[in-house]
């Protein structure tokens, strides 16, 4: 915890002279913006330790307002604001299991599953000869998300995607 | 988990035998005797920066220091040895919590005599050609970065990181953040291919050196530094009992506004000196650093067999 924010460490340098002050060097993530930071500690100085932890659950639903999860054990129900699946939202498909990082038991970030399956909702018919483009076109999937697909992908089809490149893999047959 | 194979690979170690070697046969050709002291000592340190291991009532030693100067107080003349020392707390790309010093001892020298020795020592054990020998004062290092040694205060310093982009989190005392410009600051510009060495570092830092009798602002100790990594420290040591016995109490007086605890003096030591430590030069440097830079390696571990 810094400033009221929690962290995660990404990299930690210790700098000490023979004789001399040890510091530790630190490089960290802000969890609530997903900055980079560099800061440098005396070494031994004591932090805050922020109550942070990662836990699979399920997606549920949004409201428009808040991302609604539940962790599949207890059947606890948590609510993410927008801040919080703003990276993923475009992902989250309704009964997918995804990581979602709670602070203080609430959730901070969500990670999506890497591969999901989500149907095509829109795309233009594929025109045959058309190679300007790459022999590819873009593709409204059923949570909003825009995938370029190959030409003789069709609209009603399933997709799986890559969420961490964003990218089409395969079709999914039935 | 299980990992049974050792941390440095077997080249590498062959060629720290050879280093061994080299080093013992340049001592041997000088006429210096090698000597074996207690790994386990019944004194530990004061400094308030370096932290010991404990045994039951041992202290695993950070240094052979105490014990090399009751030898020489005892008329063994130049002594040197390659000594196992423990630091608790030191951990890193260039640090390890256990390590091997080479520790050596000139009688009738100063530290500007022994830095010199050093530096040739360095040059024969790295056979690296073009290692330019550098001398400077710990001033001179400070100027660089337009800071004056005698006049900078903490927030002189405080400025200089911020500027650097270096931000500090938390209370500093003045000497920790002045040590910090240096280390992050200065160090870190040393060229690659110089054998830097600074001398007159700052009096409040002498530990166990004499202070300058013509400049008592500074100290008669010295740093040196392959590239921008630290090898070596070394003292025109101090041999007056009652000025050390002094400084080991404000060590603990420093260690007790730390919050950490106190640690005995060593008795032993003291008394040594009052006896009649001859005059005398002493440095110790760090045979896996100058390892890593001979074989020009990034992190201490590729010369240590295994890491603990």
């Amino acid at each position: 915890m810094l400033d009221s924010d929690p962290y995660s460490i990404i990299e930690n340098e210790f700098v000490k002279p023979g004789k001399g002050q040890a510091f530790n060097r630190v490089k960290m993530r802000n969890l609530k913006n997903g900055r980079v930071v560099d800061k440098t500690f005396k070494s031994g100085e004591s932090i805050e330790a922020a109550d942070v932890m990662e836990t699979e659950m399920q997606y549920l639903y949004n409201d428009g307002d808040f991302w609604h999860f539940m962790d599949p054990d207890s059947f606890d129900q948590h609510a993410a604001p927008v801040t919080a699946v703003e990276d993923s939202k475009l992902w989250l498909k309704e009964q997918d299991t995804c990581t979602v990082t709670l602070w203080n038991d609430s959730p901070l970030s969500v990670s999506p599953p890497n591969f999901v399956e989500l149907k095509i909702t829109q795309t233009d018919p594929g025109l045959r000869g058309d190679t300007a483009s790459g022999g590819s076109k873009p593709a409204t999937l059923e949570t909003g998300a825009v995938v370029k697909v190959p030409l003789f992908i069709e609209e009603g089809e399933v997709l799986k995607v890559d969420t961490r490149t964003g990218e089409y893999v395969s079709r999914v047959k039935d | 988990m299980t990992s049974w194979q050792p941390d440095a690979k077997l080249t590498i170690l062959r060629q720290r035998a050879e280093v061994n070697n080299l080093i013992r046969n340049w001592f041997e050709k000088r006429g210096v005797l090698e000597v074996e002291t207690p790994v386990l000592g019944d004194a530990g340190i004061t400094d308030p920066q370096i932290h010991s291991y404990k045994v039951e009532h041992w202290y695993l030693q950070t240094s052979p220091e105490y014990f090399m100067k009751r030898l020489l107080a005892d008329g063994s003349g130049d002594i040197y040895q390659l000594a196992k020392v423990f630091r608790s707390s030191e951990s890193g790309w260039r640090h390890h919590h256990e390590f091997t010093l080479l520790e050596w001892y000139r009688l009738g020298w100063d530290e500007r005599a022994l830095a010199q020795e050093v530096v040739d020592l360095i040059q024969h054990l790295a056979a690296v050609k073009n290692l330019k020998p550098v001398m400077t004062t710990y001033a001179e290092c400070l100027a660089r970065v337009d800071l004056d040694l005698f006049s900078a205060r903490g927030k002189d310093y405080r400025n200089a990181l911020e500027q650097a982009d270096i931000e500090l989190v938390g209370e500093c005392s003045d000497k920790a953040l002045r040590e910090l410009v240096f280390t992050e600051l200065v160090q870190k510009q040393f060229a690659d291919d110089h054998i830097t060495v600074v001398h007159d570092y700052p009096a409040e830092d002498a530990s166990l050196a004499k202070i300058n009798q013509k400049d008592p602002r500074v100290a008669a100790r010295f740093e040196v530094f392959w590239g921008s990594l630290e090898l070596a420290n070394g003292f025109h040591e101090l041999t007056d009992s009652a000025e050390q016995r002094s400084r080991f109490i404000e060590d603990n007086q420093q260690r007790s506004t730390d919050g950490l605890k106190e640690v005995e003096v060593d008795e032993n030591l003291l008394a040594a000196l009052a006896a009649g430590l001859p005059d005398c030069a002493g440095v110790a440097l760090g045979v896996d650093r100058l390892l890593m830079k001979k074989f020009d390696l990034e992190d201490i571990k590729e010369v240590i067999s295994f890491r603990s």
